[in-house]
């Protein structure tokens, strides 16, 4: 059986005479992960993607025709980047323009993963919970704060969807895993490899040299081993890369955890078999005694504003601390009456610099858009003129790359949710239609 | 003794998911491998990094000739004080740790 990934991120783009390379023979399956948490918690909160419309509409309009006309599944996990139900319907939206400027017709299944407050709620109070790490507990505020609030899906909504002939599945937020997976899982292959697969799949051509993550990578598995080749004649894949790949963001490099249990890679045998393909086999898999689904949830923390400078002087970073103390002091005795102490945070981020060179930026989460701006304001001009002993300096401490010096980065959103839910039913916080389209 | 970066292929820092940081560190041998997990101890990067030693988690992985080393981020991704969201530029303690 041989499954494609399209790329590493949809909207990142690959190449497209890879793509027809990998056409040239028969494709069971087509896959791209639209998503992760990597860019931060901001794009679930604010309903934005970090990728762009245009590339995204560019990754799939090259690829839905060649999938529909060889009647292979497509599969996108984590649509838009968040994977909530905004982000999901942004991506919908791009597939029915698309399919309507070009009279395509075909059955689209829709899994859509948020999950309400009183959802985790309710798991909160039966104790169905768990910690993903102890610097990270979970409270109730937290949840009921959330703006929103996804579920990574497994295989199963997928696989559902597959029984039922869709021809392309479009998920909101999904394991990684999931999106490649699940068509093996779903012809009968061992789970144990199809994780495996799929984990060093989803991110498109990184196991691969010259390494891309913005490639086509082309899976193949068989009852016993899977094979790996990049579609891109340019590019080969190797035993030294493949192992790498394997290790990369998982905390535990043996071992890689999913809804239903552990593929175990302890046992995993990595084979040069030509050139430009690598051979794995003897991933194994463990099924876990509890159902568990990650959960991702955001609040709204506030209100950034910012000024980015440069102090070029030695003497003054001398006295840098010095000075920020001053500052924040001031700040505090001088902003109006109607702001609180508690109403703003004021910091002051050190980037890179040395020797008589100092970058900074003037940070400042306030709890209106208002708020931010007094505060970043003052506390810009306090520290352009700030005064030190033995300062010779004295037309101004920071050198501003930019009228205005302040900037409005908008809503700031920090992850309030990130723990595993037991689950009775891997379908439990997962919503699926199907459509038709162009019909 | 020398720079433990200077013992490493590769030497990278990234998010395990926003609330851990990672890093791989890929050797040319696997007695390069040995050598460095025998004489770098969770103390060091513990201390490398301002974190308590039992939140530090090393494992060596023989068949990649890598080791692994795991431990929760002290801000989660893209908290309010924050300052790598993406976590892939913390690797320089550890590298210029003396091994």
């Amino acid at each position: 059986m041989k499954i494609l990934a399209l790329t590493g991120m949809l909207g990142y783009g690959y190449s497209e005479e890879a793509l027809r390379i990998a056409f040239s023979e028969k494709v069971d399956y087509v896959g791209v992960d639209a998503g992760s948490t990597d860019p931060g918690p901001y794009y679930l909160g604010s309903g934005k993607s970090f990728t762009d419309r245009s590339a995204v509409k560019r990754d799939l309009a090259l690829a839905l025709p060649l999938a529909l006309k060889a009647g292979s599944p497509f599969i996108i996990g984590s649509a838009g980047g968040a994977g909530s139900r905004v982000h999901t319907n942004w991506v919908k939206d791009i597939i029915l323009e698309f399919a309507s400027e070009n009279n395509l017709s075909f059955k689209m299944g829709v899994v859509y993963s948020d999950v309400s407050v009183g959802y985790v709620i309710d798991k909160l109070d039966s104790g169905k919970i768990v910690n993903m790490s102890e610097t990270f507990p979970i409270t109730k505020q937290d949840v009921y704060d959330s703006k929103t609030i996804v579920s990574q899906i497994g295989v199963e909504p997928i696989i559902e969807l597959l029984k039922q002939n869709v021809d392309v599945i479009l998920c909101g937020r999904a394991c990684d895993t999931a999106i490649y997976a699940a068509p093996c899982i779903y012809q009968g292959y061992d789970r144990g490899l199809s994780f495996h697969m799929a984990k060093i799949m989803e991110c498109g051509s990184m196991c691969a040299e010259p390494v891309a993550a913005a490639d086509v990578m082309q899976g193949y598995m068989y009852d016993d081993y899977f094979e790996l080749c990049p579609a891109n004649p340019n590019r080969r894949c190797t035993v030294d890369r493949v192992r790498a790949h394997t290790l990369y963001e998982q905390t535990n490099p043996y071992l890689i955890f999913e809804p239903d249990g552990t593929a175990d890679l302890s046992e995993s045998e990595f084979i040069q078999k030509d050139e430009r393909t690598v051979r794995v086999q003897g991933s194994k898999f463990i099924d876990a005694h509890k159902k568990t689904l990650k959960l991702e949830g955001v609040k709204c923390s506030g209100y950034r504003t910012i000024s980015p400078c440069c102090i070029n002087d030695f003497d003054t970073i001398e006295h840098i601390d010095e000075i920020f103390t001053t500052v924040a002091e001031f700040v505090a005795n001088n902003i109006p009456a109607s702001i609180n102490k508690s109403d703003y945070i004021l910091m002051f981020k050190r980037v890179g610099g040395g020797g008589n060179s100092l970058g900074i930026i003037i940070d400042v989460v306030g709890k209106t858009k208002d708020i931010a701006d007094t505060v970043c304001s003052l506390a810009r001009s306090r520290c352009l003129h700030c005064d030190f002993d033995g300062r010779k300096s004295t037309a101004g401490n920071l050198a501003f790359p930019f009228s205005p010096s302040d900037i409005h980065v908008g809503e700031v959103y920090e992850f309030s949710v990130f723990h595993l839910v037991c689950v009775d039913s891997f379908s439990e916080t997962s919503e699926t239609m199907i459509m038709e389209v162009g019909k | 003794m020398k720079r433990l970066i200077e013992y490493t292929k590769i030497l990278r820092s990234k998010n395990a998911g926003p609330l851990y940081i990672t890093f791989d560190l890929i050797f040319d041998s696997v007695e390069t491998l040995q050598y460095v997990k025998d004489n770098l101890t969770t103390v060091a990067v513990a201390k490398a990094y301002n974190i308590d030693e039992s939140a530090v988690s090393i494992i060596s992985f023989e068949r990649a000739n890598s080791l692994k080393i795991t431990f929760p981020r002290k801000t989660v991704s893209g908290a309010i004080d924050d300052v790598d969201i993406y976590g892939c530029q913390q690797h320089m303690p550890l590298a210029d740790l003396m091994v």
